[in-house]
């Protein structure tokens, strides 16, 4: 089945940010996800909006309800026009950071997510499930 | 140059002024939709100052654009009541129609003595300048909601961050809420400068009212961690929920140098053992 949109968001400031976590938090606990694993979905999307933020120069978030007949999950897409990210195996390892950051952001995000996908350049836009 | 209006405005309102007075006042009281937040002395008094300063701001022949230095006063005036307004409880509409319930004893007074072209555009012109009177009190209506709640928001992140002393020597910081950049400066701030004046040892940081533990918060936490050490104190990180704890590790960040404690009560027994200090429970008398 294809899958049903909860809902778009652009991602410009930190408040922003806010807004984001507290939608994909009350999605995630709609469609009936864990409380551990509502947080560790709201912690990726932390992750992913703020790169979007600091590193995409803004851009949007797009939250799905994904529906299988033998699962449902819930899918995240963060959208920008920025720089982009060239070297995908440099950006995924842990430790590497562009700017002042742990660096744990993209490959930590890929970790509590089941599904991660990067297409960049040009933009960014990276895509992460969670199945139930 | 102001354009000259076709009909003599000033002179119609100048000659029944107390008339049309009497009637906005009356209008105003009479609204059923009136909140009871403005007293009705304070509507006479300012609908009659009110009067009194757009009777000599028309006299100019300027009625169309309030920016001009003849409507300073006007505007003055209106900013005053509208922040005030704001501050006792009103509602934005009701703010607006202090200018908008002028209009019909005002039209009334044009369109009585000359009927034709001449009292319509006349009307069309006066509606236009008390639309734009009505949006002025609106507007500065806004900015006043947004300095008050700019205020608050100030006034709430410095509350929300109170340094507690628990025992001699040892400080307690419960964490609420997002904790942002701007968050971790004002903490970081109040514990250093707590530990100062308490020569205080040790400081528990309570992350149990932090929603979600991400890669920037928990940097956020490690330098706190770091400039208490600077300072010569030792930082516990308690409240440390379960999925928090799955997620820090899923993350991969390092926390392996920071003491953490599940909760605050096992942080503060935790503390005050490392001070020498040891309790025992009183045997119950039966």
């Amino acid at each position: 089945m294809a899958p049903v949109l909860l809902v778009t968001q652009d991602l410009r400031t930190e408040d922003d940010l806010v807004h984001m976590r507290a939608a994909v938090k009350m999605h995630a606990s709609d469609l009936g996800f864990s409380s551990l694993n509502q947080t560790k979905i709201m912690t990726a999307a932390s992750e992913l909006g703020r790169n979007t933020i600091e590193h995409g120069l803004g851009g949007l978030v797009i939250i799905e309800h994904l529906r299988e007949p033998e699962r449902n999950g819930i899918r995240l897409t963060f959208k920008d026009e920025g720089p982009g990210i060239h070297d995908h195996a440099l950006a995924l390892s842990d430790g590497y950071t562009s700017k002042k950051g742990l660096g744990l952001g993209l490959s930590g995000s890929k970790r509590l997510m089941d599904e991660f996908d990067l297409i960049s350049p040009p933009g960014t836009v990276i895509t992460v499930v969670k199945w139930m | 140059m102001p354009k000259e209006t076709a009909v003599p405005l000033h002179a119609i309102i100048s000659d029944s002024r107390d008339d049309i007075l009497k009637e906005w006042i009356k209008a105003q009281l009479d609204d059923t939709s009136r909140s009871q937040a403005v007293p009705d002395a304070s509507i006479k008094a300012s609908s009659t100052e009110f009067f009194k300063l757009f009777e000599r701001a028309i006299s100019n022949g300027n009625i169309s654009d309030i920016d001009r230095s003849e409507w300073e006063e006007v505007r003055h005036m209106l900013s005053d009541l509208s922040a005030s307004r704001a501050t006792q409880g009103s509602t934005p509409s009701e703010t607006a129609r202090f200018i908008f319930s002028m209009k019909q004893p005002l039209f009334a007074r044009l369109t009585k003595d000359k009927s034709g072209p001449d009292a319509g555009a006349a009307v069309w012109e006066l509606s236009l300048l008390l639309d734009k009177l009505g949006l002025y009190t609106t507007e500065t209506f806004q900015k006043t909601r947004e300095s008050i709640i700019k205020r608050q928001q100030k006034e709430m992140m410095e509350m929300s961050t109170p340094v507690i002393k628990v025992w001699d020597g040892l400080l307690a910081v419960p964490l609420i809420g997002t904790l942002d950049s701007a968050r971790t400066q004002i903490v970081m701030e109040t514990l250093l400068q707590k530990i100062i004046d308490t020569g205080s040892k040790l400081a528990i940081l309570d992350i149990t009212g932090v929603p979600t533990v991400d890669t920037q918060t928990a940097q956020h936490l490690m330098k706190t961690v770091s400039a208490t050490r600077l300072m010569g104190a030792e930082c516990i990180i308690s409240g440390i929920r379960p999925q928090i704890a799955q997620t820090i590790v899923h993350l991969g960040i390092d926390i392996n140098d920071i003491v953490t404690k599940a909760s605050m009560a096992d942080a503060i027994k935790e503390a005050l053992a490392r001070g020498g200090w040891t309790f025992e429970k009183q045997a119950e008398n039966n």
